[in-house]
């Protein structure tokens, strides 16, 4: 993408920014949609109606919602730590934000094609854990920093898990560039990851389980690495008001909301392509089957979308559903089952591959 | 001065005035942030000599490991209890010396290489011959590495294991 425009406007610059402009306006409408969504999946799921006053069944509360905060005053208590509680969520936002610049939304809208790809997403999801602690200090406030400690230290745990699983992958398919992987796993859900890969074998068979297993630690993982309920001891607002974002107001408190929004939709991305074949259609493409190829990347666009939201749906399906974990079987859930599972799957998934 | 250019000084100026932070902040907490960004500019510089898989294992171990505990570590004794953790710059002059010896060794290396300078192919990623070189050549000091990655990590276990009484 950022080729055709760098020759239909003949600037590095502004093709960087527009290539850049694409994931931004993506997540701002992940959150717009996705907070949305949220209170009507909650609403839905407790038997209540969810918004309903503004614009047809609430379509536009959190436009409203929007407009209000941008409105509000940014009311900065005296005993905060100017400079980092200004940067603190400028950080985080960052550290969400950068992750996109290697999620292949389709073969041709891509960020960056660089070999490094998964690598550089675990990476830099760095950034937002040092984002937490900052917001967490600088408040100022007992219940920030705890927030801010339990965050971080939950976010570093669960890395692990996450890494091993993408690790297991990345044996897997011999590449650490996602864009590869999407296309590895062509265009019919029985060549996805989950169900054993594109090869056609005895092999395959033998994945399938061990897949599903994989499948199921990261999906755990990664919902415990962006905060959500069941894991939510960060912000838990019965015993730490807000958690680490509690001092925050305005536009500022919305630039958090932003980043977990944008990192639900990103670590939802993540799985698909691990496992669900990426921006690949389940069922072939109607663009091939009419003979109209230039359709085929905007198909390749809504199944990622498509993929990516049914899994952010899931996340709010399970946070409606299941009650808060405690920080020790928070902490004993990581370590002492997620992995060593993932281990035992990472060596398994090794040997059928070498086989 | 074209795209490239205008990056590398962007990330240079955001190495050296974070690193001046650094050394220079009187509270620890700015020197923890400052790293950071010190840690991110240096990661861009390596992006810009084409070798992106330096550049994020940078960002892997010394952000996301090795700050994120400094931070933690600071942040428990800071600000919770009354202590304010200050740091204070004291022997001047044998810093001065030391950084301008070394300063004047690096200078000196710097001019005296015969570098060459042809215009070689930037390979497009280096991870696959770095997983090579690292599983062929270097076989056994990979492998020493991750012996003694594994000591310090048991290690670490039994030192915060609490005893059974």
């Amino acid at each position: 993408m950022y080729q055709y425009f760098y020759e239909l406007l003949g600037s590095e610059i502004l093709a960087t920014l527009i290539t850049a402009a694409v994931p931004l306006v993506n997540v701002l409408l992940a959150a717009l949609i996705g907070v949305y969504l949220e209170r009507k999946v909650s609403a839905h799921m407790q038997d209540r109606l969810g918004p309903m006053r503004t614009g047809w069944h609430g379509i536009f509360q959190t436009v409203a919602d929007f407009i209000k905060m941008l409105q509000k005053e940014d009311a900065v208590s005296t005993e905060v730590d100017k400079k980092l509680y200004n940067l603190a969520p400028v950080l985080v936002f960052t550290g969400s934000f950068a992750a996109y610049a290697v999620i292949p939304f389709s073969s041709k809208v891509i960020g960056t094609e660089a070999e490094v790809g998964i690598f550089y997403l675990l990476a830099i999801s760095s950034l937002v854990v040092a984002g937490i602690l900052m917001a967490g200090w600088s408040s100022n406030n007992k219940y920030s920093l705890l927030g801010a400690m339990r965050s971080a230290s939950q976010i570093i745990s669960y890395e692990i898990p996450t890494a091993i699983v993408v690790l297991s992958m990345v044996m897997y398919t011999g590449t650490l560039s996602l864009d590869k992987m999407s296309q590895m796993q062509t265009a019919y859900f029985w060549n996805w990851n989950i169900l054993g890969g594109a090869e056609f074998g005895f092999a395959k068979f033998l994945l399938i389980p061990f897949m599903i297993v994989g499948f199921i630690i990261i999906y755990i993982s990664t919902l415990a690495e962006v905060n959500r309920t069941p894991f939510d001891i960060p912000e838990a607002e019965s015993e730490l008001v807000a958690g680490y974002f509690t001092e925050y107001c305005g536009m500022k408190w919305a630039m958090f909301m932003l980043s977990e929004y944008g990192n639900m939709f990103a670590v939802s991305g993540l799985v698909t392509i691990l496992f669900f074949g990426g921006y690949q259609s389940p069922l072939g493409y109607f663009g091939d089957a009419i003979g109209v190829h230039w359709m085929i990347p905007f198909e390749q666009v809504f199944w990622f979308i498509a993929k990516g939201w049914f899994f952010v749906f899931v996340q709010m399906w399970l946070r409606w559903t299941l009650p808060r974990l405690r920080v020790d079987q928070l902490m004993s859930l990581c370590w002492k089952y997620l992995i060593p599972y993932a281990f035992v799957n990472l060596i398994i998934i090794g040997i059928i591959t070498l086989l | 001065m074209d795209f490239y250019n205008i990056i590398f000084f962007l990330f240079a100026l955001i190495t050296i005035v974070s690193a001046f932070i650094v050394v220079t902040s009187r509270n620890i907490i700015y020197s923890g942030f400052s790293l950071l960004f010190t840690f991110f500019g240096v990661a861009g510089i390596y992006v810009l000599l084409g070798s992106d898989f330096i550049a994020v294992v940078q960002i892997m171990v010394y952000v996301g490991g090795i700050l994120i505990l400094i931070l933690f570590g600071v942040m428990l004794t800071n600000k919770i209890v009354d202590v304010e953790i200050r740091t204070g710059a004291s022997h001047m002059l044998p810093a001065a010396i030391g950084v301008g010896i070394l300063f004047g060794a690096l200078t000196a290396v710097m001019v005296f290489t015969g570098w060459k300078s042809e215009p070689g192919l930037v390979p497009q990623t280096t991870t696959v011959d770095i997983g090579k070189l690292l599983i062929t050549d270097y076989v056994l000091i990979f492998e020493l590495l991750a012996m003694l990655l594994l000591v310090a990590l048991i290690g670490a276990a039994t030192i915060a294991r609490r005893e059974k009484e």
